[in-house]
């Protein structure tokens, strides 16, 4: 019982001291763009995001990754700043500046000194409206686009793992896509179908502008007034839901690819808590995937690692903040002299037994304190800060949750893990990928196909 | 209202004035140094304690600094590494180990409320100084460092740079991966380590850093305690100096991949190099800024030809690298060979503009502060102080030594350093 006193002490200090209390602060102008601030004063720096709501998630069949290919050609120039003047301009400014698209997000940023803010603002509102998109520039970075595939995925066979899996994992979820899209797609996009992209998504009322650092609230709310505000809105139709079939048994999938080590990824089909009706069960979901492997001695690592020693390494993974119905993601390399198959075997034991016993409390109070620490140690960051506003807000969870969440997590049950695990980890609604790996050295292309068998 | 209370109190006590980090330096009562920066505003601290005990120590056992620091946390005391780590995440604590070419590194990061910090500090001095060295946690850690390097071998990239380093380095401590290679990891035994742990993992060869909201009692106490319990030990002999680059030499190496990888480069700097601000403000313009270098402007904005294309030094205790790399295309390797390396050349022989210099001076200055801002930039960068023995006010005059770079100096410095005719060049990819 002695634990218990020490857990409910560091349980109730850090909630009411630690916890983000720093305010934020929200204005939306009148066309629409929603502001969001949040002052740090530990640095004089200053992190201006620019977040749309658009990704692969909104991508119809054809033009698969055209989201992250527009995020590239939105640093090609406007009328006032031709190609190349942003960044040379943000540079000079002294700032760091980059994109990242999402399947549900596509967000532009700026890391400046924070009296250089203004010079961040006036690009970002240039480029929301003004892109000049030119079938040249499309053509050289189209390239760019594919090198940056073959880097990511084709030439490294667990993000191709991965790429199959998820298009088999998902019947008719746009999740089935790769956020960087089919090389087929990406191959064929023409400069219409980027305008168009472009027209439909990038307005200031499909937008959200976060700062974060150490800066006035009202300042900055002014100053996005001065630049963004004339900005015109455009008509966003709502998205058709695409809402995932149910799944109505297991998918088994076997990837070759020129390899050194075998792998297994496994997924649920689990809701998020932009779907979830209960909202609890996607935090419940969030600290299950804590005891699985939230450090070194969550059960993979402990049991799987260590223990049985059976897996060179085990993971598993949840987004929660995901804008559509999620996978619940396993993963596992096997030591040698074991099967991808014990590794499929050995990670759905452990599905058996979150569904069958309560987790103890130590383990839950384990997750909730890191959950906690976390908390204070993420505000280290201003980019992050703005990171979890950015997403909350345009996934439409909305930001306010960000600040929820130890709150949330804190109130999780064991009764309430266990529910989840029986509820949604189903051998039904799960998907399998083995890689199978096949020589470096030798490998080579043979015309014939063995025909569909599952080959272990 | 406690929250608003909070918010008020965040406000107060971040209002201190921002001028680069302020170290304070002592040392133990065995010698050991510390360096400590006090940060406000958030209840958190890192501690970390480095030793010179990175892979340039392996000698002839090539990856055994780096099991060795593996090994640390798999057992320690009376505490088997499931204890450990539940001894660090239950107070939600994070504990890292690692190792670097010059380097090997324990840190912790903590919630500052005393009971927490004192647990997470409690086991990391058990690591640091009881270290169990158990026969079965061994064999374990030494077979998945096995299939590590195994799965390197899949990654072209990878290839590439341990070519590179064995191309460049030849004989030198730096020549070889700090993971090891598989010939060597496999004839280990766990004396072997203990014998390495026993020889480097001592007082006269460690420096403490400390950076967060404690106040320097605290911190004196920490670092004290710390190191009070390893044996004093002797300093390690000191690395030998790198032998100059003879000749130039283009590798090519077959691998099933859509792209080739590309890196190229010679012998480049140390720490403290009296060339160092030349070079390094040289090479922010040829390929240190990101999409407004010159390689990036060359390669990607004007050819299309890759994704990322850059340079950096390296900057080590001895001579690091200096490195330029790109992939791209399988059969479009040549033309970004051949571009890479005129744009070297016109660099070297040319020197910037004093427009793009200026301009890089701008971004380096303008975005100085954001160099450490968070705790996380900053420990690294007193760690590297602390290390390479910089000066203290090593942040504070950056600025100003950035200013006194000229145009000359740079032509100078890479006249003198990164010769085109003498580059190594190493080729992984498919026809």
């Amino acid at each position: 019982m002695i634990f218990r006193v020490i857990l409910i002490a560091l349980i109730c200090l850090p909630i009411s001291a630690y916890s983000s209390s720093v305010k934020v602060h929200e204005r939306v102008l009148k066309n629409g763009l929603k502001v969001l601030v949040k002052e740090d004063h530990r640095s004089p720096v200053v992190v201006s995001q620019v977040w749309y709501k658009v990704g692969s998630s909104y991508e119809p069949g054809g033009i698969t990754g055209i989201s992250h290919m527009l995020e590239h050609m939105m640093f090609k120039g406007t009328e006032k700043h031709p190609a190349g003047e942003f960044s040379r301009i943000i540079a000079e400014n002294g700032g760091n500046e980059n994109a990242f698209t999402g399947r549900d997000y596509t967000a532009y940023f700026q890391t400046m000194e924070k009296s250089r803010l203004e010079v961040s603002f006036k690009l970002e509102a240039d480029r929301m409206r003004n892109l000049k998109l030119d079938a040249a520039e499309l053509k050289k970075e189209l390239q760019v686009v594919t090198e940056e595939r073959r880097m990511r995925t084709d030439d490294k066979p667990r993000s191709k793992t991965q790429e199959y899996f998820m298009a088999m994992a998902f019947s008719n979820s746009p999740y089935k896509n790769p956020v960087i899209g089919w090389p087929s797609d990406i191959a064929h996009y023409q400069v219409d179908d980027l305008q168009a992209w472009y027209q439909l998504w990038y307005a200031p009322n499909n937008a959200t502008l976060v700062v974060v650092g150490d800066v006035k609230a009202e300042e900055v709310v002014a100053l996005a007034d001065k630049y963004f505000s004339t900005l015109k809105t455009s008509i966003i139709k709502p998205l058709k839901p695409q809402a995932e079939v149910k799944q109505v048994g297991v998918r088994k999938t076997t990837i070759k690819l020129p390899a050194k080590l075998p792998y297994i990824l496994m997924g649920y089909k689990v809701p998020v808590l932009n779907s979830a009706k209960d909202k609890s069960e996607a935090y419940a979901l969030e600290v299950l995937a804590g005891i699985l492997d939230g450090g070194n001695s969550a059960r993979l690592s402990s049991q799987l690692v260590r223990g049985q020693q059976i897996a060179v390494s085990a993971g598993a993974g949840y987004n929660m903040t995901a804008r559509m119905p999620e996978l619940l993601m396993l993963d596992a390399t096997p030591v040698e002299g074991k099967t991808v198959f014990d590794m499929e075997y050995a990670l759905k034991q452990q599905v058996y037994d979150l569904q069958r016993e309560l987790i103890s409390a130590e383990e839950l109070q384990r997750v909730k304190a890191q959950v906690l620490a976390s908390a204070v140690y993420q505000r280290d960051s201003n980019f992050y800060q703005a990171m979890q506003l950015g997403m909350f807000e345009t996934v439409g969870i909305g930001w306010e949750k960000a600040d929820e969440y130890v709150e949330k997590i804190n109130q999780i049950t064991a009764e309430q893990v266990r529910d989840v695990a029986r509820k949604y980890l189903l051998e039904d609604h799960l998907s399998i990928a083995y890689l199978h790996p096949q020589p470096i050295k030798d490998h080579k292309q043979t015309g014939k196909v063995a025909g569909g068998r599952h080959e272990k | 209202m406690r929250n608003s209370l909070c918010t008020l109190l965040l406000l107060l006590t971040s209002q201190s004035v921002f001028s680069a980090a302020k170290i304070e330096y002592w040392q133990t009562v065995q010698g050991s140094p510390v360096y400590f920066v006090k940060t406000e505003g958030l209840p958190m601290v890192d501690v970390r304690v480095i030793f010179d005990a990175g892979s340039a120590r392996d000698g002839d056992q090539q990856g055994i600094a780096s099991l060795t620091s593996g090994l640390l946390d798999t057992g320690a005391g009376d505490l088997t590494a499931d204890d450990i780590a539940q001894q660090f995440e239950s107070v939600g604590a994070q504990f890292g180990e690692g190792v670097s070419k010059d380097t090997a590194w324990v840190s912790v990061r903590s919630l500052t409320k005393e009971e927490l910090l004192n647990k997470a500090l409690k086991t990391m001095k058990l690591i640091l100084t009881k270290p169990a060295f158990n026969e079965m946690d061994f064999q374990r850690e030494k077979n998945r460092t096995l299939a590590g390097l195994k799965h390197r071998e899949e990654s072209p990239g990878a290839l590439a740079n341990i070519e590179f380093f064995k191309a460049l380095y030849k004989d030198h401590p730096y020549a070889h991966p700090e993971s090891g290679i598989v010939e060597t990891v496999s004839g280990f035994s766990v004396d072997d380590l203990r014998k390495f742990y026993t020889q480097f993992y001592v007082a006269n060869n460690a420096k403490v850093i400390i950076v967060g909201d404690v106040d320097k009692k605290q911190a004196e106490k920490i670092a004290q305690s710390l190191i009070e319990d390893l044996p004093l030990g002797v300093k390690p002999d000191i690395i030998p100096e790198v032998p100059f680059t003879a000749k130039a030499m283009t590798k090519k190496i077959h691998f099933p991949s859509s792209q080739t990888h590309v890196l190229a480069g010679v012998i480049g700097m140390k720490r403290g190099d009296k060339d160092y601000l030349s070079l390094y403000v040289g090479n922010h313009i040829l390929g240190g800024s990101g999409l407004v270098s010159k390689l990036t402007d060359e390669v990607r904005e004007k050819r299309g030809l890759a994704y990322s294309a850059y340079s950096y030094f390296s900057p080590l205790f001895r001579k690091g690298p200096f490195v330029m790399g790109l992939q791209t295309r399988n059969d479009q390797t040549d033309k970004a060979v051949d571009v890479m390396q005129n744009t070297l050349k016109a660099f070297v022989q040319n020197g910037p503009t004093e427009k793009a210099l200026i301009a890089a001076k701008k971004n380096i200055t303008g975005g100085f502060a954001m160099r450490f801002d968070t705790n996380s930039k900053l420990i690294s960068y007193v760690s590297m102080i602390a290390f390479y023995q910089l000066p203290l006010d090593y942040l504070d005059t950056f600025q100003q030594r950035v200013q006194a770079v000229t145009v000359d100096s740079i032509k100078d410095a890479f006249k003198r350093r990164v010769k085109p005719e003498l580059i190594n060049t190493i080729i992984v990819g498919g026809e």
